[in-house]
């Protein structure tokens, strides 16, 4: 195996939400394949700089996998080849010596362009904010066994608490649809007893406002499950809407 | 600026709370990773909910702030200055290779062992570290719109003052206490060797003006009524 690889990297440019954007070709030379890809970014933007250019802007944080702040679309991933992991957790040892690699930003109506890859997902911080919360005080801990919560119903919401609200989803689906984000993030309320209350509302309010931002629509394709960086399951969408026709049938 | 548990973890700048990672009420000095997250976490879910309410619900009578006041002016002026200084200056080094030179400059001289020797060199390098940023930096693109070097050479600034500031008062601290290991201060085992007679305080340091020059020690005495302060032993 390679120790370091040589490629061409296309990258999408654009100076802001409304200009023009296009594709520029890099030639990277001898990257080390332990290097991350997003490491590899930070080499390809010192190169620029080096050369009195604008470097690349493209979102990270953490970099490990749990902020949800990466979000690069790498050849015609969201998040790259990789299953289960994010851009972060994506190493160059995946690509091979020659190779062209794409890379865009998540490209959804919802999600405007701010800079380069960078996108503007404040989107999800507006659903969330229409009724991803807890609005009550739960009071001091009750007796173990006061209100008994099945193995299964703690393990699902765990999983969908998991959710990382990056975006793959949306940026996967071919009709913008947020809907596995929303689900996972109805579905951990909606399997524990403190999410019950508010549970009609919370639905109602978080799928009213993902429509009024421009989300499209769910058809089952599936596509956001597959490249779910966290796993969530389709599965929750089936939640997300049975808890939404009954809070419609309860009107 | 100082925060007590009794404030309700307000500072002594009204409406700034000393809130998370940067509260230590619960557990002692925090330390890094879980017990800071876990501390993020406590705040942000049981303590904050109790003690920003009661701050909040008194704003409703706090008219909007105007922005139309000499010092809101003077305030922008500065940042704007600062703004134009960096973009400027037009020369030959990224912000990412200024940082990591720093960061080997900590890790080099003022790690958690450290020396009279090595924490002089630190603030001599700190200092030519300083120089570097502010007459060989690289900022590309302009001020309008997103421009992430900017944004990462104006922290940048605050790291490099905030790396000399960890080292005058590592310098200053002829002990070996906590985190801080001046190898000059430990017993014949290697243990840590504190010094309470004379550093039996915590280390406030005050700027005077700009980050140049050297800042002043205003020292906060510790009070402990309760318990008989020890030195921790691992052995028995």
């Amino acid at each position: 195996m390679d120790t370091s690889i040589s490629f061409k990297l296309k990258v999408w440019r654009q100076a802001n939400a409304h200009a023009e954007g296009r594709f520029e070709t890099y030639e990277m030379r001898d990257i080390p394949t332990d290097t991350s890809f997003l490491e590899m970014m930070d080499i390809l933007n010192e190169q620029l700089i080096e050369k009195g250019e604008e470097p690349v802007t493209f979102d990270h944080d953490c970099r490990e996998g749990i902020c949800g702040m990466c979000s690069l679309y790498v050849n015609g991933h969201p998040h790259g080849p990789a299953t289960g992991a994010t851009t972060c957790q994506l190493y160059m040892r995946r690509f091979k010596d020659g190779d062209t690699i794409t890379v865009e930003p998540w490209r959804s109506a919802a999600f405007p362009v701010i800079k380069d890859l960078m996108v503007n997902r404040n989107a999800f911080d507006q659903i969330q904010q229409a009724g991803g919360y807890v609005s009550f005080q739960t009071g001091g801990a009750q007796d173990a066994n006061a209100i008994p919560i099945s193995k299964d119903a703690a393990d699902e919401a765990m999983d969908s608490a998991t959710c990382i609200g990056c975006g793959a989803c949306v940026a996967a689906c071919k009709n913008g649809s947020a809907m596995l984000f929303l689900s996972a993030k109805v579905s951990q309320f909606a399997l524990l007893p403190q999410g019950r209350a508010e549970a009609k509302r919370r639905v109602k309010a978080m799928l009213a406002k993902m429509d009024e931002l421009g989300f499209g629509n769910c058809t089952n394709t599936g596509a956001c499950a597959a490249e779910c960086p966290k796993n969530i399951k389709l599965s929750n969408i089936a939640r997300l809407n049975r808890e939404f026709l009954c809070a419609k049938c309860s009107d | 600026m100082s925060c007590r548990p009794a404030s309700r973890v307000q500072t002594s700048i009204k409406g700034l709370f000393a809130i998370g990672e940067c509260n230590f009420s619960d557990h002692g000095a925090n330390r890094l990773g879980a017990s800071a997250l876990m501390q993020g976490l406590a705040d942000g879910y049981f303590v904050l909910p109790y003690t920003i309410q009661n701050y909040l619900s008194d704003q409703i009578t706090v008219p909007h702030f105007s922005t139309d006041t000499p010092e809101f002016d003077a305030a922008e002026k500065k940042v704007q200055a600062n703004l134009d200084h960096l973009m400027s200056i037009h020369g030959k080094r990224s912000v990412d290779s200024i940082h990591k030179e720093l960061g080997n400059v900590m890790w080099d001289y003022v790690g958690m062992a450290r020396t009279k020797e090595s924490l002089e060199t630190a603030l001599k390098k700190l200092k030519e570290l300083r120089k570097e940023f502010e007459t060989n930096l690289f900022i590309p693109g302009t001020q309008e719109g997103m421009n992430v070097e900017l944004d990462k050479a104006f922290r940048l600034r605050d790291f490099i003052t905030m790396g000399e500031l960890i080292a005058y008062d590592a310098l200053n601290r002829h002990e070996s206490c906590g985190g801080h290991f001046r190898e000059e201060h430990q017993t014949e085992e290697g243990e840590a060797k504190r010094d309470d007679e004379n550093f039996f305080y915590v280390a406030c340091w005050k700027y005077n003006g700009d980050d140049e020059t050297a800042p002043t020690l205003i020292k906060e005495p510790l009070h402990y009524e309760a318990i008989k302060v020890q030195t921790r032993n691992y052995k028995s």
